[in-house]
């Protein structure tokens, strides 16, 4: 269970995040949608540890992520959106390495390396360096290196992006059955048709405030949106004016 | 107007960075310091040297023209070589490149806006070096307030040349091997070629060309200095035109071989860019073919860091991986391993013995100050290879952050990767001199432990101060400690060397008198209380900087 209390960022004067309240209970594919800059990443930063909040915290199957790391971090398995790994190691030594900082080694270990590689078609390349790979390939390392420690909790920012058909849909494929076996996702994503297929509940952020929370058919009846798309409902409540600026440029 | 839409973006990125910088003023200032105190001691020693040549009759001159000759010859080997690797990255692996590419920009613009680039990226450090060189010159032959000019408009075509050739053989090294492969090989060939020079310079003891005895007659001496050693050579064109301008007589037929001579070179580099850029371009998007046997590492060194926790040993492995895996890192130890041969050497080089009575007081001296010495090219190293180790961390730094890995556990095994080959270092250079020096017990023993205690802080300091001043947008490693935070760690490890150095001073005095008595060590209240003070200040230095890093890097947002 992923819970959220209070939680903000503050740059100096600019509120990235403000005062969030958000909870993701156990077995729920929770989809976290919202413009660019509305604070999406910065609250996912937030649960994975990496940045501080300002205020508020953070509880990862009842663990504060600031005040007891090591057990919070341990149920989790976090998804950047930019595919940042080192270069110089070859996946099957990258996946090592990862559960070697959840404290897992030995022939599980490497069972779930050869079973993971497998399952995202990157066995042919376990033993060239990552600097070969292309971006698709890294995303598909990275989604198993979050997958190798078996985690309770997956955080996950744009997963979709550079995967090919197949890989997305494999992705969906992994995030439900983790789901239906009882684990907890938190998906930031832009792609609207994934989130309205794939997620239980969404919530939707701008200027770091969450704007609308629910199932779609919550979504449409806070917004009076008849059975309007989620894009609809999206652009309804984050504002359509920049949509109706790209249609009058486009139109030049 | 092209060109120069292609340049602007550089620039700016420059200036914001300028803006942007930490430190602002006092950065800039202790920079400018540093900067200044070089330039004041390159013009010092030149301005001596040159006066001295030009109170020589007939042959001054003559040397004063050679020694230019000779350092113009010297920098324009360097540019070669570094616009080879600068060209490598700005024509072929640049992160703007695919845009210039896929963008309606004649190739011509694209040519001269590279070429410009990789200039000013190879030239602009032997550019500063050259000009406490020149004002030397000019001050000593009385060059006048026109020589800055001329000077200038003799150092431009020396800068092209090296910049259009040495961009014309990095497109045609493209064109036959890998760009990543091309970059690999050309970081040891150049690594191996300059320690090559450095030790074959060391090793055939230019001090003994300074001796008399030398000469066998004076005419045969003016005869080798008036003889051009490189005729066809840029180098020997500018010197000639800087030596004509200051001693005459002047001919205008070099500085006119040399500016012909440039535009030529661009021409046909222009052209060669024309016919083969585009195969090279596309070669250099070919990954380079990088299957490892990984299981080799893990067979070698899972074993030997198995006691450690599973989080450590695996980070262990990874340091050492990556260290091993990446060209740029460890080509590095081959220079490594010339400066510890030419220490070796200069020690063994020290007419200490060339008499019939070693002075023990001398060797002792010498023994003493060597730790300084010692120190201070461990502290180099550390700056080398310690201090950028959180630096490099960076991009991967939400994995570390994300994962429930103790922070306390990465500066731990990034301390130890570090200071254990620096130790064996220290321990091998101060142990070899030590003996080389025939060096008593006393002061072998005060040599060791000294230099052990030193090697922990100064790796501690390394890395301390490395997590402090971080630079997560540096790729190159050996970037890293020249920046503001690697001269901060330079400053600090030469103040604790000095510190530590005068605290010994007190007992090494007291040992060498007794010693020259015939009297036994004098083991003495302050004896002890100078090596606790060391010890204290060392393991001090080593925790606090510690202690720092791990609360920076635990405060650090990504």
């Amino acid at each position: 269970m992923i819970q959220l209390e209070g939680l903000t960022k503050q740059y100096g004067k600019f509120v990235a995040v403000n005062g969030i309240d958000m909870e993701v209970p156990t077995g729920e594919l929770f989809g976290f949608l919202g413009p660019n800059g509305a604070g999406k990443t910065t609250t996912l930063r937030m649960i994975a540890g990496i940045l501080r909040p300002t205020a508020g915290r953070v509880l990862l199957g009842g663990d504060d992520v600031q005040e007891n790391p090591m057990a919070a971090k341990a149920r989790l398995g976090y998804i950047p959106d930019r595919p940042f790994v080192y270069e110089k190691l070859t996946g099957a030594e990258f996946l090592r390495f990862v559960a070697g900082l959840y404290g897992q080694d030995g022939t599980v270990i490497e069972q779930r390396i050869d079973e993971l590689l497998d399952l995202f078609e990157l066995s042919v390349w376990k033993d060239e360096l990552v600097e070969a790979y292309s971006h698709g390939m890294r995303q598909k390392l990275i989604i198993s290196s979050a997958l190798i420690h078996r985690p309770e909790c997956i955080v996950v920012d744009e997963p979709m992006v550079g995967l090919d058909p197949k890989g997305a849909r494999l992705l969906k494929d992994i995030f439900r059955q983790f789901v239906d076996r009882g684990g907890t996702v938190l998906m930031s994503t832009h792609t609207l048709e994934v989130a309205q297929a794939m997620c239980d509940r969404i919530a939707i952020i701008q200027n770091g405030n969450i704007v609308a929370r629910g199932t779609i058919a919550e979504l449409r009846h806070q917004t009076e949106a008849g059975d309007a798309s989620l894009e609809e409902l999206f652009l309804k409540l984050t504002g359509g004016g920049a949509m109706r600026e790209l249609a009058a440029v486009l139109s030049d | 107007m092209a060109l120069a839409h292609i340049i602007s973006p550089k620039w700016r990125t420059t200036l914001s960075r300028a803006r942007q910088s930490q430190g602002g003023r006092g950065k800039a200032i202790v920079m400018g310091t540093v900067g200044l105190v070089f330039w004041l001691a390159v013009f010092g020693v030149l301005y001596r040297v040159l006066r001295y040549f030009r109170g020589v009759e007939e042959i001054g001159p003559l040397l004063a023209g050679k020694l230019l000759g000779l350092v113009l010859l010297s920098f324009l080997s360097i540019l070669i070589l570094s616009n080879v690797i600068t060209a490598l990255s700005s024509f072929f692996l640049a992160k703007d490149l695919d845009l210039l590419v896929s963008s309606p920009v004649d190739w011509i613009h694209v040519y001269l806006a590279k070429l410009g680039e990789t200039a000013v990226h190879s030239s602009w450090m032997v550019a500063l070096m050259a000009v406490p060189i020149f004002t030397a010159y000019g001050i000593v032959y009385d060059g006048g307030w026109l020589f800055g000019p001329f000077v200038v408009s003799v150092f431009i075509p020396l800068l092209l040349f090296p910049a259009v050739v040495g961009s014309a053989l990095t497109l045609i090294l493209v064109n036959v091997f890998p760009a990543r492969r091309t970059r690999d090989l050309l970081s040891i060939i150049a690594i191996a070629a300059a320690g090559g020079v450095v030790l074959l310079f060391r090793l055939i003891r230019p001090e003994q060309l300074a001796r008399p005895e030398g000469f066998r007659n004076l005419l045969d001496f003016i005869t080798v200095l008036r003889t051009p050693t490189s005729p066809f050579l840029p180098s020997e064109w500018a010197t000639d035109s800087v030596m004509g301008y200051l001693v005459g007589p002047f001919d205008p037929l070099a500085l006119v071989l040399l500016w012909s001579s440039a535009g030529a070179t661009i021409v046909v580099g222009a052209l060669l860019h024309w016919k083969l850029y585009a195969s090279g371009y596309t070669k250099a998007q070919e990954g380079a073919e990088r299957f490892i046997r990984g299981w080799v590492w893990q067979r070698v060194l899972g074993p030997i860091f198995h006691p450690l926790s599973v989080a450590k040993r695996e980070f262990v492995i990874k340091d050492l991986k990556l260290f091993f895996r990446d060209t740029t890192q460890w080509s590095q130890l081959i220079l490594l391993g010339v400066l510890v041969v030419i220490y070796l050497f200069n020690i063994k080089a020290l007419p200490l013995f060339s008499g019939e009575q070693v002075p023990f007081a001398l060797v002792t001296i010498v023994s003493f100050l060597n730790l300084g010495l010692a120190g201070f090219v461990l502290a180099a190293i550390a700056a080398r290879f310690i201090f950028p180790a959180i630096s490099l961390e960076g991009r991967q730094m939400w994995l570390l952050r994300s994962s429930p890995l103790n922070l306390r556990a990465m500066l731990w095994s990034k301390y130890w990767v570090g200071t254990i080959p620096l130790l064996v270092l220290a321990l091998l250079i101060t142990i070899l001199t030590n003996v080389l020096l025939q060096a008593s017990t006393f002061m072998m023993a005060v040599g060791v432990s000294t230099i052990i205690l030193l090697t922990l802080a100064m790796s501690a300091m390394a890395l301390g101060l490395g997590a402090v001043f971080p630079q997560f947008d540096t790729e190159n490693a050996a970037q890293i400690p020249t920046s503001y935070g690697g001269l901060v760690f330079m400053m600090s490890t030469i103040a604790l060397l000095a510190a530590v150095i005068v605290i010994e001073a007190a007992p090494v005095y007291a040992y060498l008198q007794a010693a020259s008595r015939g009297e036994p060590i004098p083991i003495s209240t302050t004896m002890l209380g100078a090596f606790a003070l060391v010890a204290v200040l060392c393991l001090g230095a080593t925790t606090v900087a510690l202690y720092v890093g791990l609360r920076r890097i635990e405060a650090m947002e990504f």
